[in-house]
């Protein structure tokens, strides 16, 4: 469950006012709204990355407004993926374990549960130059989802990928989200991702009359 | 409909205006600018060969003062011997401080907002710009200057407590070279963090790393080009170094003189042969660090 509280937040030029929303726990959320109007600035408070100027943030009924990102048990994916360049496949697969010192057993079931569901295995030793688009999203997705997060924060997932990749990423995420139960939170610009992936659709739109930005929610 | 009016008139008046320059000013026009083409090139080439043959001719007239067996002679006095090791084992030690301080001051500076960060910005510029005797000076004073109200003197307190004397020593040479060699590492490491995208920590960050895993674990091993380069340039700036080695550790024979110091005095008693040889050696030291860097800096900024 992800929840915000009159949450008003501030990045650059662009300010969001006492937006609240809830997403029910397990649920597949879809923000939409056009670009610039700070879809990403509440990705980035809702996992800790940005202060709020006020208001609460709520995940599985617990308030982390003032918790570090570490903490909080939110996963994020960025649009550009920022994986770690240094890194193979498996060890970003790993790499949210190792930073908690879990057990090499542990770990090593982790690796071979994520490789299987997100078709990973033949690529866990590579490194992050030269996969795909699709194995990089997966790749991203792996190390996201090592640690069972609680919420699944996806900035534009499915933009940077060719249309026949497309089909199957839409088809995976839904698929995580129905397997795991992680909340998602999935922001984008297309309708048609919306349609084929949202329990919950929400649109952030202008009110110019009041100058401010507001949340528009349908099911 | 009105914007279509619009274009069309555009076009027309285009159309209009064209068969005037067809017809009589652009075979003009054209040779003027192959003519000022090849001017410029000239010139360009002309302002720009100016600096590579100055360079070129003095390195030439340095091959031609001396003989292989001269050079080989003057490079085996004790003296010079001497002043190659202290060289290199300053060098390297002052190149290992400067990259100690710099990567994290480098970091601080091009991923934190703090107060005053435009202030430490200007701060470590200072030892680039400051005239290197001034630098020497300033070492100096720092070292002997009693501390106001007291008779406290860092250079005696650290001589009597701790049995280290900097002052006219080798550990003078080594501060001296580290007090400008670090500017120039700290610009290196500035470069290569605001190079690499901050996004990948903060991901590391909701994962559950600290800050300071942030940075061990996915900053650093992404910088470790830069961290060679700002060694090198660090390495190479220390041999360059003169004059503030020369007010703060002195240039006592074998024991603080540097190659820089060792060109110094041998011109000074005018021994010319010594002093070219050495000089020599200092090119063929700077040329093997330069390629080291080229090499490096190509792939630095993919």
């Amino acid at each position: 469950m992800i929840e915000l509280d009159q949450v008003t937040l501030t990045a650059g030029a662009c300010r969001l006012e006492k937006l609240s929303l809830t997403i029910p726990a397990g649920q597949y959320a879809v923000l939409m709204g056009r670009t610039g109007i700070g879809k990403t600035t509440i990705l980035e408070a809702i996992c800790g990355l940005r202060p709020v100027d006020s208001g609460r943030i709520r995940i599985q009924q617990i308030d982390v407004t003032d918790w570090d990102p570490a903490d909080r048990r939110t996963a994020y994916m960025p649009q550009d993926l920022a994986l770690f360049p240094t890194m193979t496949v498996r060890q970003h697969l790993e790499f949210a374990l190792r930073i908690r010192r879990r057990p090499n057993d542990e770990i090593e079931q982790r690796v071979q549960e994520l490789s299987r569901l997100l078709q990973l295995e033949p690529l866990l030793n590579r490194r992050i130059r030269g996969l795909s688009g699709g194995e990089a999203q997966r790749t991203a997705l792996g190390r996201a989802l090592a640690w069972k997060p609680a919420a699944l924060l996806l900035d534009e997932p499915i933009s940077a990928l060719d249309t026949d990749t497309r089909r199957s990423a839409l088809e995976l995420l839904k698929s995580i989200n129905r397997a795991t139960g992680v909340t998602v939170l999935h922001v984008t610009h297309s309708e048609e991702e919306a349609d084929a992936l949202a329990d919950l659709r929400m649109q952030l739109v202008e009110d110019r009359e009041n100058r401010r930005t507001r949340l528009q929610i349908s099911c | 409909m009105i914007r279509q009016t619009e274009q069309g008139m555009a076009k027309s008046a285009a159309a209009d205006s064209l068969p005037n320059v067809r017809g009589g000013v652009t075979p003009v026009l054209s040779r003027a600018r192959r003519l000022w083409d090849v001017a410029f090139l000239l010139i360009m080439t002309g302002l720009a060969g100016s600096f590579v043959l100055l360079i070129v001719l003095l390195l030439l007239a340095d091959l031609l003062f001396t003989s292989f067996s001269a050079f080989t002679t003057a490079l085996q006095q004790p003296e010079i011997l001497a002043a190659f090791q202290l060289t290199m084992k300053t060098c390297t030690a002052a190149a290992v401080l400067s990259v100690w301080a710099a990567v994290p001051l480098g970091y601080m500076l091009s991923r934190y907002s703090f107060p005053g960060r435009q202030l430490i910005d200007v701060i470590v510029d200072i030892p680039i710009v400051l005239p290197p005797l001034v630098l020497g000076l300033s070492l100096l004073i720092l070292f002997h200057q009693p501390l106001p109200g007291t008779s406290w003197v860092l250079d005696r307190w650290l001589q009597e407590r701790l049995g280290f004397a900097v002052t006219y020593r080798w550990p003078a040479v080594v501060l001296a070279q580290f007090a400008v060699a670090c500017a120039f590492a700290v610009r290196t490491m500035r470069v290569t963090f605001d190079q690499i995208h901050p996004r990948a920590e903060q991901v590391a960050r909701t994962l559950g790393c600290s800050r300071a895993q942030a940075f061990l674990l996915i900053a650093l091993p992404q910088a470790w080009r830069g961290i060679i380069t700002a060694f090198t340039i660090a390495w190479a700036r220390s041999l360059g170094e003169f004059g503030p080695i020369l007010v703060f550790a002195g240039a006592t024979r074998q024991r603080t003189e540097v190659l820089s110091t060792s060109v110094f005095l041998e011109l000074s008693v005018g021994q010319l042969d010594a002093a070219v040889a050495v000089s020599l050696l200092m090119v063929a030291m700077a040329v093997v660090v330069l390629v080291i860097l080229r090499s490096l800096g190509a792939g630095l900024s993919t």
